[in-house]
This record gives C-alpha cells, structure tokens and sequence, in this order.
C-alpha cells in the first residue's frame, strides 16, 4: 500500500510542477485533466485493493484526513478574512467559499498526504512514535494549531519580524509540545519548505494574490503556519494509524 | 544532582501531607474551596454580562456636554463605555399625519398618499433652515454626518439611500426626495415592497430604516383601521450644537404644532453597542468550542477505576472553568481589565492549562494498591506524581514567561490571564479535585465493602463444594434465555454503531432536550426581532395596566384587550359600533387631540360622527419610538456606510414630534389617476385577517417545522431501528454480526443452533479438566476421572475414586449406585483402598474399567437435593469428630440423608481445605476453595487415618496419558485408554498443587513451595510411537501417544526444595521454559532442560495469581494487587506493567496484538500488548470472571450463567450467547478449556458441555 500512497504523492507533485511551467491558458485544462486522471487511478486502485482490509483501511484514513485538512482550510481561511468581514448574514457563504474552489481540495489532499506520510516514515525508521499517543493530546495540538492562526490574523504586532518570530516560536512549542520526534520535524521543515515554495510559485504566476504581501509577495509567516499545520495533520494521521478508525468512535 | 533528589523528597513529603490532610478532612477543604472561587469571582458580578444586545444611559438634555476621553473615578453610575463623543447624535423627528376628517369618498390609496407626500416639505424646511445666533450661521449641512460611498456590496440600495452628503433618511427616500417622482409614481406600496429581502428576515429591512419606525406601525397599507400615517426623518449629526437644534424645534412646532403633545424632552438616550459577532467570526469560534470539546471528552473518557466517573469528569472540568473564572476575577480585582473577547481566548485558556494534571492525579490515586487505607492511597497517589506535576508547571510557566517577552500587548495579556488561570487551576487541583477524589475513593470502598457482604455471607455453599472461584456469590438466577449481562455492562462493551447512536440518544435525551432548547431559542429569537409583534402585545398589555396611558389607550382598555395589536383606539366605525357601541361618548379627548389646524371644522359634531376623525395621538410609547425597532437597526445603518457601531455609542436625541391633518380635498388633490383602481376596503371581517398575518405565518412555520421534524426523527427511527425487537426466533436464529442483546426492548436472544453436547457421568462437581485437543479428562470432587472423546462426546474410560474408606457402609454404596449408574459395578473392588505407602498395583485388574457408554443421563435429579444439608463451615465441626461418628450400617433409606451426608462430607472437606490456587485470605476459615490462602494439609492425613481420601488436584494430559498429582504428594500416571494406573511416583509428601506435562518432562509444583522434575522414559520399540491427531494448536508440541504395552516410568530428575517461599499458585510450561508463580509475589523462570533458574522477576505487590506463557516465549502474569506485567523472557525485564483489576487477577491470555485478563471485579479487560493501553474492558455476570479462553486471533469466548459468549476481539461486538442447556442456567460456567478442534469444554456443576464453534469460525474467515 505504500505504493499507491507514493504513486499519489508523485503524481500530485508532478501535476503541480507540471503545471506551474505550462501557461496560464491551458493551465486550468491541464490541471483539470491531471485531477482527473489522479482521481481515476486512484479509484480504480482503492476499487481493485478493496478487498484487502489495510486497503480500506488506508483509504478510510485518507478520507478522515482529507476532510480534516478541507474543514481546516476553510475555517482558517475564515480567520484570515476576518478583519474584511462585513456584518451581512447573507453573504457569510460567499465569504466562506470567498478564496478560490481548488484551496480547499488542495489543502485537503495535502493534508491526507501529510498525514499517511508521517506514520509510513515511522514505519520506515523503525521509531515508532510513542509520545503522548491519545486523542486529548491530538485535540489539544489541533487546538493550539488553531489557536497560532487565530493569533497570526487577530493580533496586531509592531511589524511583520516580530509576527514571524513569535508564529515561528508559537510553532516550534507546537512540536516540542506534542511530537518530539525527529522524523516529525523533518517533515515538518519539509512540508512547510515545499508548500510555501508552492505558494510563491502560485503568486508568481498570478493564480493566487495575498491582501497584504510583506515578503516576495507573499506573507513572511507562512511557513510557521504550514509547518505547525504539518506537525498538527501529522499528528492526526499517527493517532489513526495507530488506533484504526475503530477507536476513534470508541465509547 | 543532590539538590534536584533533595527537591523531589521534599516536594513528595509535602505533597503526601497535603493529600493527608484532603482525605482526612474533606468538607471543610471543600467548603474553604468553594468559598475561596466564590470570593475570587466576585469581582465579575461588576463586569458586563456577555451578550451583544446594546446598552443604555440616559443623560439631561439641559447641561449635555460632549464626555471627555479620559476616565472620571466620580461618576458611580456613568459606565465607562460612556467616553469620548459618540458616533453620532439621531435626531428624529416623528411624524404623524391623517387626513382629517375621512370622507366616505376617499379611496384607501389616500390613507397614505397624501400623508406621505408631505415628508418633502417637511425635509425642504428641515434642509433649509438656519439657525442664526452671534456667533454663526449654522444649518443642518454643517452639522449633519457626511457620508460618503455605500459598500460596494450594495448597488441596489444606491437608489434609495443618501449618498455623498448628509445622511438624513425618511421616506422620501424611495423616490430620491422629488417630489415629481413621488407624484407620478402609480403605486406607492408597490415601490416600497420592492426593496423588501425575500424570505423571512431578523435584521432590519430597508423598510424599516427609511420609515424609522416598525412596519406595522407605518399605516402605509391599503388596509388600515386607524388611517394615521407615522414615519419618521431621521437625522444623523456629527456633531452637536443644542442651540440649533432647539430652534429647529421650535421651528417645526411652530409649523406643525401637536397639541395635546407631552412628549418629554430633556433627556437624550445614549445606546452602546458590543462587538457583534457576524456568522464569520462565529464559525472559527465555534470550531475550536468544538475541538475544546473533544479534547474535554477525550481526556475525561481516560479516568477509569472509580466509583462515579461521570462525577470525576465534572468535577474535573469544574476545576477548569472555575480556575479561569477565578484568574478573571482576581484579574479584575487588580485592575487589569480584560479588553480580550474572552469568548475568543477562552478555550485556548483550557487547552493551555489542561486536564492532565487531573487525570494524572486520578490514575496515580487509583493505581495505589486497594487495599490500603483511603487516606493513605491518596498520599501516596499525590506524592508520586508530584515531581511530575510540579516539572511540568514549571514548565508551562516558562512558556507564558518568554510569551510575555514577546511585548506583543495581546499576548502578554493572555500570558498574564494564563499564569493566575494556572496558578489558580494548581490550587483547586490540589484542594478541590484532590478532595472529591478521596471522597469517590471512599466511596467506591465502600460500594465494594456492599458488594462483597453478600457473598461473604452466602458462603456457606448451598452445593457440596462445587469449585467456584472466591468472588462468587449465590449467583442470581436469571429467567431463562436471556442474557444476563447487567446494563452497566453496556457501557463498557463496543456497540455497533447504529446502536450506539440509539443509546447514546436514549441516555442522554438529546433529541428531547435539542427540541425543548431550539423551541426555546426560537421562542427568544422571535420575542427579540419582533416579527408576530409579541413585543408590541406586551407593550399594550403594559400600558393598559398602567394609568400612564394616554388618550384612547387609557380611555378604552376593553376594547385594547380585543385587539391589542393595535394600541389605539379603533377608529373603525364598524367596530366601534358592534363592539363598544359608544366608546367615545366618554372619551371627550379624542376632539381635543384632533385640534390641529385641520381639526377644526369637525369639532362640532362629535356625537354624530365620532369614527370618522383618524385621532392622532400621542403617547408614552412615541417618545422612544426607536425603541420598537430592531436592535440592529442603526448598526445595520452604519455599517452601509462601512461604520461600525461595535463598542460605541450613538446619542439619541428627544423626538421632535409633528402632526400633520391633512383636508381631504388636498388628499384627493394629490391623487394619482391610477389610485382610485384600487379595490374598496374589504369588509370588517377580511379586514383583521391581513392585520394578524404575521402571527399566523409563524405560527404555520412552526407547525410546518414541528411536522418536518417528526416525520424527520420517525424516519430516523425506522432507519435505525429497523429490526423488529419483538419477534425472536425462527427470523433470526443466528445472530449477525454487531447484534447485540438488548434487554432495553425486550429483545431475547433466540435459541441458538449451536447445541451444545452434554457430557454427563460425574456424580459430582468437576475439578478439573485436562485436555491434549483429543482427548478430554476430567476430575470430579468424588475423585472420579473421566476420560472423553472430544469429537463425539463420548465417555471412554472411567477411573473410578479408589481410595475408599474400607469401611464405608454398603448402604452409603447403594445409594452412590443409584445416583451413579456408571459406577455401579465396581464399589466392592474398589472399596481396597490405597493406603498411603503403596498398595496401589494391587488392584490393577480391578480398575480397569473401560466402558464406551454413551454419557447418559444424569439420575441426580431424581434424588432429594442435599446439597443445602452441607456445611462447608469447617470450623465449627472439627473433621476429627465428623470421621469418628460411627457409620450406620444396613440400608436405611430414613437415614439416606444423614448417610449422604457423611458420605459427601469427607470429599468435599478434603477438597476444600486443599484447592490449590490464588489468593491468600488471612484469618478467616477457609470458605472459599479457589481463594484459599493457607493451603493446609487434607485434615484426614494431618491426623493420620488411612489414606481413604486423597484428593486429585491437578491433572494434566498428554498424549495418551494423564498425570494426576494428589493431594498427598502422590503423582500418577494414567493411561487413558484403558484407565489403569501406569506409573505412580510417591516421592514427596506435599500435595501437588499444579502440574506441567511438556514432552517428556513432568513438573510438579507442590504445596511446600518446592518444585519437582519428574522425566517420563519409555521403554517401547520405537515403531509403535503414534502421534495421536493433528497437533491443532502450534504452541503445543505433539505428543507421543502411549500404548498400554510400554512399560511407563516416571523418575524424579531434579528437586528444587525452596522454589519459592510461600506455596506455589500457578505453574506454566511453554517453549522449554516453566515459569511458576507464587504467594511470595515472585515469579519464577526455569529451564526445563535442566531445571535451572533462570530469573526471579518482581515487580508485584502481591500474590501471582495468574501466568501465561506461549510458544513465542511472551510471559504475562498477573497479581493479587491487580496489576498486570509483561515480561521479557529472554532477558527478565519487565515489558509493562498496567493496572486493570480491583483485586486478584484471574485469569491471562495474550494473543499476538493483545492481552486478556479477568479479575474478581468480574471484568474482562482487553489490552493492546505494545502499548500497554486498555482498549476495552466487558463487564461479566457475578462469579464468572475467570472462565475465558481465546479460540482464534480474533475470537474470544467468555463464560456466563449457564451460557458462553464469543466475542469478537477487535471490536469487543458480542457475536453470540450459545446456551447450555435448560437445567443448566443459573449455574456459572466456572472452567473454559479450549481444544484444538474449536470445541470449548465449559465445566458447570457435575456436567461438562462441549459447544463446537464452526459457526463462529466460518464466519471470521
């Protein structure tokens, strides 16, 4: 099952590389026809491989994440918007759903990446991680992840070092706090090195712009929130592993 | 190094004191506690209720000047919002216009028309007018608020709402202040309605912003009773100049003079407004309440062991919410006021201070052994933790000081909240939690001291010494077929989800309650936004009680309570005449109301025509008329010009009332040609329906929403529960998996097809079993061995008891025969008893006794029952004096009672005293066999009589032999097959208390704490070694099967005299190893090669109670301290060591991913086996906790009253109940013993049943 966890990191990098090189004008169709075919192979696999338990299980896990990171993405987006914000009900839904369609997908599969990856790299160093493995802990992180991107778009700080310094503190805490591990701070640093390369390459190309760019046209804090957001999705995706899906409903 | 060890003694010694004290005194630390949060949160009686409605102060009007920015001390009841100048003054002035008097040529059209029409002039003088004093020329552009852009979001209002000027909103607005607009606009009402939102709405509607006052109270409708327009102008100043707003007064009175108007005008309202939370700002908020939430149930879902969980939970998140409540308090009470949202920071406030320390202290206390007094568990729970406790404080209070480092003022405010919040959280902690800690703890001993009475009391078996484990009560009989478990049970088990949901609704109630909060919410939403005019109902009920009503509301309170809706008088001449045929009569002020400048004409004629004058009045409730409106009416104003009102006030101004009388020749005047189309007002009766619309429509929708919802929670229950409870049976003869038991309705499980076979023969209750998956053997209390086939359930041999008292009287004989037709035959030949010396091979010819019967039924039924006549109260009947009483001899059915009962006497007297097994119960009499403590040796041989008796107390099987050690230290070897006595080994003296046979070798542990190795050698031609069935289960070696020409000898190889100092409980053997457990709460490991120690593991506090050892060399034993511990055989190290059980562990059994144990709390607990963790536990029926066996990976089988369960490992879902037997139940299944073929050999009473379990198994795979 590893294999098809890294068939559908490669082929989701490729597609995103791919793309970034390709114009702005087939972009849209391109990428749409990786989805596609992303989503295709992936079914027809998670289809053929349903037999085996590990297989629904790893799908089942995907899924929990994906909607994890979706859910995430849309809250904090909502954070981020706040100071925007209008007093009209009606147009709550538009707010919400204000950032483009694909954000949230993305962060979605990220996420579920992220977060089979974390215990697969376990498996592989043969550390399997130990610290602090329940469920009130993972709420906890989650809380605290939350918690650094309510103060990122709420607090107003002298200037945007001393946000940087404190998020990336506030981060550095997160991970002491509730994972400890090496392999969790390498893919961490990863996660945030790579998605916030992803970002920039987005903001050159013009798909995505930020309000408020401080840095290279984009904010400066945004590895803190994506390596926090590794740790934290990291973290859901050991606790479901180790426990299974079964125990999460476990009363 | 020192200092720190130093630290962490004294940190211990203070907190082992400290729980003394809690636990010795626990309501006054309570009481001290509750008053120190009381004192600490006094200081937020002060602060403002959380809430977003605004807030009021009223100030003169006379001597107003603009607030200063800077905080006055002086001023009590100014609060301190009340700062700076406001947002902006509203003036309105309110108008209130009819056509006077209303001529029966009029149209309904020009109700309003006209009336409206005026607000243009009125607006033209307003605009237009200059006050001019000494010091300047000021008119209303200089003062008013200039607004510029509306939000770009609304282009459509852009017609209607000012722009890039003074915001100044009336009715005019709807036609862009032009009069020509107004005048060629065919359908007024139609312009108004078209800006109105769609669909029900809460906030405030351009309706309401423009006329300024609530819609019902506008009469701009076609179908109006009273014929009074009322609209405001409202004004909007920037800033306030009181000189020019009283001339602008006096100018409009001088204009439109309200006479009869005393309407107050010296006190201006100013309304501050809160934050208002936006559905955006809300969902963040209500996704981290709800991770909060999950981390609250995950971390309280961890407290286990106690008598009242729920009440720990609550007490621990009590601990939490009062702690912050007492860090804002004292906070307050030292002047930093809070400027964060605390609903924002709140639950970040929780997930930094935690429930840890909580849950670490539960688990610490409850994992202190039990049996040591309350007061000291607790101690001793605080002070181990208390380092830990302590380091992470300091931990966390670094955190929050580099936090405050950061000079970001938000955080360090947080910061400082989190230290007093974890200080404070530290200090409840220690003396409130601590306290309700001790307080369960005492409470659950307690609970326990109740539970074990009864079964203390009832010890005096009422059956001949069946073999029950200690913790067995009287077991209470449960109706036939049902399952017994007890409803507690349920919570522990893991439902199927469908069910789960069920119950879970069903426990909590939450649909009832979710329906009696929304209908509540709804209610509030409905009272607050005002749309049945609930409010105006109230406001009407008010002033008809009070006398400050003025003019028709005071005059006509009846008619007031017919139609409250409308608070004036009614002007409808139909209603005034059917109901009150003359309200007016006495009622002379409505003429003097009308005085305006129009109202003179009519004054003449009031008797004839009273209804027909639309009477203006004014009231109380005109002078706040604001009051009505939405309470997010200015807001909602504001922020169209992108101004926010949240946490600032505006200034009210007094209303300017005007009253407008208009002629009804300058009504028609105005008239657009296409008025008079209109329809003629319908009659009186269509007239009130469109009136009371609002209040039908909701109540339609609430209707509508009551039978939406029912039908939705029916379909959720036939989806749920589909299955129809009622029936059992045929429908369902097996249940599925995940189904469940449900005694909540009725449900009984139906009789299962698996019946069990029966296998009957012993007379008594059956010691022990043996079994190699082939071949069966059992042991009664008589002594009587029993040898069965597994795979048919036949009886293959039978070793009769043959150490029979030579004198036993035949008559006690002859009614064993009738009991025991087996045994029938043989009673003389075998009344030549062993002694204890030898003898034995005497009688060899005599035993053999080798029978193929079918088992047959049991004929103890027919006889009395006798087991109530046996006392198994040793102590008061000396054994000597029982075995001197003389038998009786001769048959004498009239003493059949007595006979039996010397006859049963002595077995049970010898098997009780001897039980090897577990715990140790120090003084009292030995009640209980597995639980006996002091094993004493059989009295019959402490007293040197014949060896009549002596008792088999373990047995084992191997092959075609069974290995039987007697309680005088005697080891047999039997063949199975033919039932003669092979081999036999007399060389110690000490009962045998447990046997392993693993190839060859025979280990025998005995009652003195040695240890003996015995080698089986046969002499055989190799040829004939058979291997006798599949070897079914991998962790047992097959065994070499014996035919009964081998000469069989059986050598004591080694003897370790001082195995263990205390008696041995438990002897294991697996992959070369024997690992034996003793009452000196060690655990021993041998070499079976060479009978050499290997380890010697501690680490219980008690008795080892249970061992399993497997093939994969995995050691678990557990203790009388209820503890459980993995060991590491290869290295002697301890792996974990968890605690589970309160009281003795019974029994273990490890698969490849967990750990099963049974305790005498009769709970099952299944642990992961890496990690050490619980991952569920079942509650079993009382007495049979020890009975389980693990068929498969994944297939646990547990024993019940008179039935056995399969459960499914991984989930913990009970897959199916299978019955004994009808006579069985009520009898506990007391010995489960798993054979290779998937049969289980549950032993209850003197019967012994083999369930085979193909169903079960077919379906895992």
């Amino acid at each position: 099952m590893p294999r098809l966890e890294e068939h559908c990191w490669s082929r989701s990098c490729a597609s995103r590389v791919e793309s970034k090189n390709l114009s702005a004008g087939n972009w849209v169709a391109s990428r749409a026809e990786e989805m596609m075919s992303i989503v295709t192979t992936v079914l027809s696999n998670a289809y053929g491989s349903l037999h085996s338990v590990r297989a629904a299980n790893l799908i089942r896990r995907g899924l929990v994440l994906f909607t994890v990171g979706v859910v995430l993405a849309l809250v904090l987006n909502l954070l981020q918007l706040q100071r925007n914000v209008t007093l009209f009900p009606e147009e709550v839904m538009a707010t919400l759903f204000s950032s483009a369609w694909w954000i949230p997908p993305c962060c979605g599969t990220a996420a579920a990446v992220v977060g089979l990856l974390y215990p697969c790299i376990d498996s592989h160093l043969g550390e399997p991680h130990k610290f602090k493995r329940e469920w009130a802990s993972v709420m906890r992180c989650i809380a605290v992840f939350v918690g650094i991107n309510h103060a990122s778009a709420k607090l107003h700080f002298a200037n945007n070092a001393q946000l940087s310094l404190t998020l990336a503190a506030l981060s550095l805490g997160l991970w002491w706090m509730f994972d400890r591990s090496r392999s969790g701070f390498g893919l961490g640093i990863g996660t945030a090195f790579l998605a916030t390369v992803i970002t920039q390459l987005l903001v050159y190309n013009g798909v995505y712009q930020y309000t408020y760019p401080d840095f290279l046209y984009v904010r400066s804090w945004l590895p803190c929130i994506f390596f926090s957001g590794g740790v934290t999705v990291g973290n859901i995706g050991r606790q479901l592993a180790m426990g299974g899906v079964e125990k999460l409903h476990n009363d | 190094m020192t200092v720190r060890e130093r630290l962490r003694e004294k940190i211990s010694a203070a907190f082992y004191r400290h729980g003394l004290l809690c636990a010795s005194y626990p309501v006054p630390i309570i009481l001290f506690t509750s008053a120190s949060i009381l004192a600490c949160c006094y200081p937020l009686l002060r602060l403002p209720l959380p809430g977003t409605g605004p807030v009021e102060f009223t100030t003169r009007v006379r001597d107003y000047t603009v607030p200063s920015h800077e905080p006055q001390g002086d001023l009590g009841e100014r609060p301190d919002w009340y700062r700076g100048p406001p947002v902006a003054y509203i003036q309105p002035v309110l108008v209130k216009a009819a056509v006077s008097p209303w001529d029966s040529t009029l149209v309904p059209v020009d109700v309003f028309r006209s009336p409206l029409g005026r607000v243009f002039s009125l607006l033209e003088e307003i605009r237009n007018h200059v006050h001019d004093d000494g010091s300047g020329v000021r008119s209303l552009e200089a003062l008013c608020l200039q607004v510029t852009d509306l939000l770009p979001g609304l282009r459509r209002m852009r017609r209607v709402l000012p722009e890039h000027g003074c915001l100044l909103v009336s009715p005019g607005n709807y036609w862009q202040n032009q009069r020509e607009l107004f005048d060629s606009d065919p359908d007024l009402l139609k312009t108004v309605h078209q800006h109105e939102p769609k669909g029900l709405h809460t906030s405030a509607t351009l309706r309401d912003l423009l006329f300024g006052v609530p819609v019902k109270h506008t009469g701009v409708s076609l179908y109006s009773r009273k014929r009074v327009v009322t609209y405001t102008i409202t004004m909007v100043l920037g800033s306030y100049d009181a000189r020019f707003l009283s001339s602008l007064r006096a100018r409009l009175r001088q204009l439109h003079p309200s006479v009869n108007c005393s309407l107050r005008e010296d006190h201006m309202v100013h309304v501050h407004f809160k934050e208002e939370i936006g559905m955006a700002e809300l969902i963040p908020l209500v996704t981290t309440y709800i991770i909060l939430f999950a981390y609250i149930y995950f971390s309280t879902r961890k407290i286990d062991m106690v008598k009242s969980k729920w009440g720990l939970a609550l007490a621990a998140v009590v601990t939490v919410l009062s702690s912050l409540l007492m860090s804002v308090g004292l906070c307050t009470l030292f002047g930093l006021t809070p400027t964060l949202n605390g609903g924002e920071i709140f639950p970040y406030l929780v997930v930094v201070i935690g429930l840890e320390n909580v849950l670490v202290l539960t688990k610490s206390v409850v994992s202190t052994p039990v049996d040591l007094e309350v007061k000291l568990r607790i101690a001793q729970g605080l002070s181990n933790e208390s380092w830990s406790i302590m380091k992470n404080m300091a931990t966390e209070l670094c955190i929050i000081l580099i936090g405050y480092f950061t000079l970001v003022p938000a955080i360090q405010e947080f910061c400082l909240f989190a230290v007093v919040g974890l200080v404070s959280d530290f200090f409840l902690q220690m003396f409130f939690f601590t306290t309700v800690l001790s307080i369960d703890i005492r409470r659950m001993e307690l609970a326990d001291l109740n539970r074990r009475l009864p079964a203390e009391a009832g010890m005096p078996l009422p059956k001949p010494g069946p073999l029950r484990p200690r913790e067995a009560p009287p077991p209470p009989r449960p109706s036939p077929h049902t399952i017994t478990l007890q409803t507690p049970a349920f919570r522990n088990l893991r439902l199927p989800k469908r069910l789960r949901v069920v119950y879970f609704l069903a426990r909590t109630r939450l649909a009832q309650r979710f329906i009696m909060v929304g209908t509540v919410i709804w209610i509030g939403i409905l009272a607050y936004t005002d749309p049945a005019g609930l409010r105006t109902y109230l406001a009407a009920q008010v002033s008809e009680q009070s006398p400050l009503g003025e003019g028709g509301a005071g005059g006509l309170p009846p008619h007031l309570g017919v139609a409250p809706v409308f608070p004036g008088p009614g002007g409808d001449p139909a209603s005034t005449l059917s109901v009150l045929p003359a309200p007016a009569e006495p009622t002379p002020l409505p003429e003097n109301q009308s005085q305006g400048r129009h109202g003179a004409p009519r004054e003449g004629v009031p008797h004839q025509a009273p209804p027909l004058v639309p009477q203006i009045s004014w009231g109380v409730e005109d002078e706040e008329g604001w009051r009505k409106l939405s309470f997010r009416h200015w807001p909602s104003l504001f922020s169209y010009y992108n101004i926010t009102l949240a946490k600032r006030y505006i200034s009210i101004l007094p209303v300017i009332p005007i009253t407008l009388h208009l002629s009804p020749r300058e009504a028609i005047e105005t008239r657009h040609p296409q008025d008079t189309r209109h329809p003629p007002p319908p009659s009186l009766k269509t007239n009130d329906l469109p009136a009371d619309l609002t209040l039908y429509k909701v109540a339609a929708l609430g209707l509508a929403a009551g039978v939406l919802l029912v039908l939705l929670l029916f379909c959720l229950y036939r989806v749920l529960c589909s299955r129809n409870y009622g029936q059992n049976g045929v429908a369902h003869g097996r249940r599925r998996h995940g189904d469940l038991p449900c005694d909540d309705y009725g449900y009984s499980p139906p009789i299962s097809e698996i019946s069990p076979l029966l296998l009957r023969g012993h007379s008594m209750d059956i010691e022990c079993l043996a079994s190699d998956g082939m071949l069966l053997a059992s042991c009664c209390l008589a002594g009587q061995i029993r040898v069965w086939d597994t795979q048919t359930g036949d009886c293959l041999t039978v070793i009769p008891k043959h150490g029979l008292r030579r004198s036993s009287s035949s008559g006690c004989w002859e009614q064993r025969d009738g009991w025991d037709a087996v045994g029938v035959a043989e009673p003389e030949n075998l009344g030549g008893g062993t002694e204890p010396g030898g003898g034995v091979f005497d009688e060899d010819e005599g035993y053999p006794l080798r029978r193929r019967t079918t088992p047959r039924p049991a004929l103890f039924e027919n006889q009395p029952d006798l087991t109530p006549l046996i006392d198994t109260n040793f102590d008061s009947q000396p054994p000597s004096h029982l075995l001197l009483t003389p038998p009786r001899d001769g048959f004498d059915f009239g003493g059949l009672v007595e006979k039996a009962y010397l006859e049963h006497e002595p077995p049970s007297l010898g098997l009780t005293a001897s039980y090897p097994s577990s715990s140790p119960l120090s003084g009292p009499p030995p009640q209980r066999r597995r639980s006996l403590g002091y094993i004493q040796p059989p009295a019959p041989q402490g007293q040197g009589t014949p060896d009549w008796e002596s008792a088999v107390w373990a047995m084992e099987l191997r092959g075609n032999l069974i290995a039987a050690g007697r309680s005088n230290g005697k080891l047999e070897l039997w063949d199975a097959g033919e039932g003669s006595l092979r081999c036999s080994n007399e060389d110690g003296v000490s009962g045998i208390t447990a046997l392993a046979f693993l190839n060859n070798r025979l280990v025998a542990a005995r009652l003195d704490g040695s240890l003996d190795f015995f080698t089986v050698d046969i002499n055989k031609p190799l040829g004939l070694l058979q291997y006798r069935g599949p070897p079914g289960r991998s962790n047992i070696p097959p065994s070499p099967c014996y035919s009964s020409e081998d000469v069989i000898s059986c050598q004591l190889t080694r003897s370790v005299q001082c195995a263990h100092q205390k008696p041995i409980t438990v002897l294991r053997a697996a992959a070369g190893r024997v690992v034996t457990g003793s009452q000196d709460h060690t655990v021993r490991v041998y070499r079976l090669e060479d009978s050499c120690c290997l380890f010697t593991l501690q680490g219980h506090s008690g008795g080892i109670t249970a061992i399993y050892i497997d093939q994969t060399m995995v050691l678990a034993s557990g203790g009388q301290d209820g503890a459980i511990c993995l060991w590491d055989v290869l290295t002697g190290s301890r792996v974990s060591h968890v605690y589970g059980h309160r009281g003795d562990v019974t029994s273990l059994v490890c698969t490849t991913s967990c750990v099963i144990s049974s305790g005498l709390d009769d709970l099952i607990c299944i642990w992961d086996r890496s990690t050490g963790i619980k991952l569920y536990s079942i509650q079993q029926e009382v007495g049979c906790g020890a009975s389980l066996g693990v068929i498969s990976e994944s297939l646990l089988v547990t024993g019940g009253q008179g039935c056995v369960s399969f459960w499914d490992l991984n989930f913990g879902d009970l897959l199916q109940t299978v019955y004994l037997g009808q006579s069985s139940d009520g009898q506990g299944v007391r010995q489960l013993v798993v054979l290779n073929n998937a049969a289980i050999v549950c032993d209850f009473g003197s019967e012994l049943s083999l369930v085979y379990v193909p169903a079960v198994l077919e379906k895992l795979d």
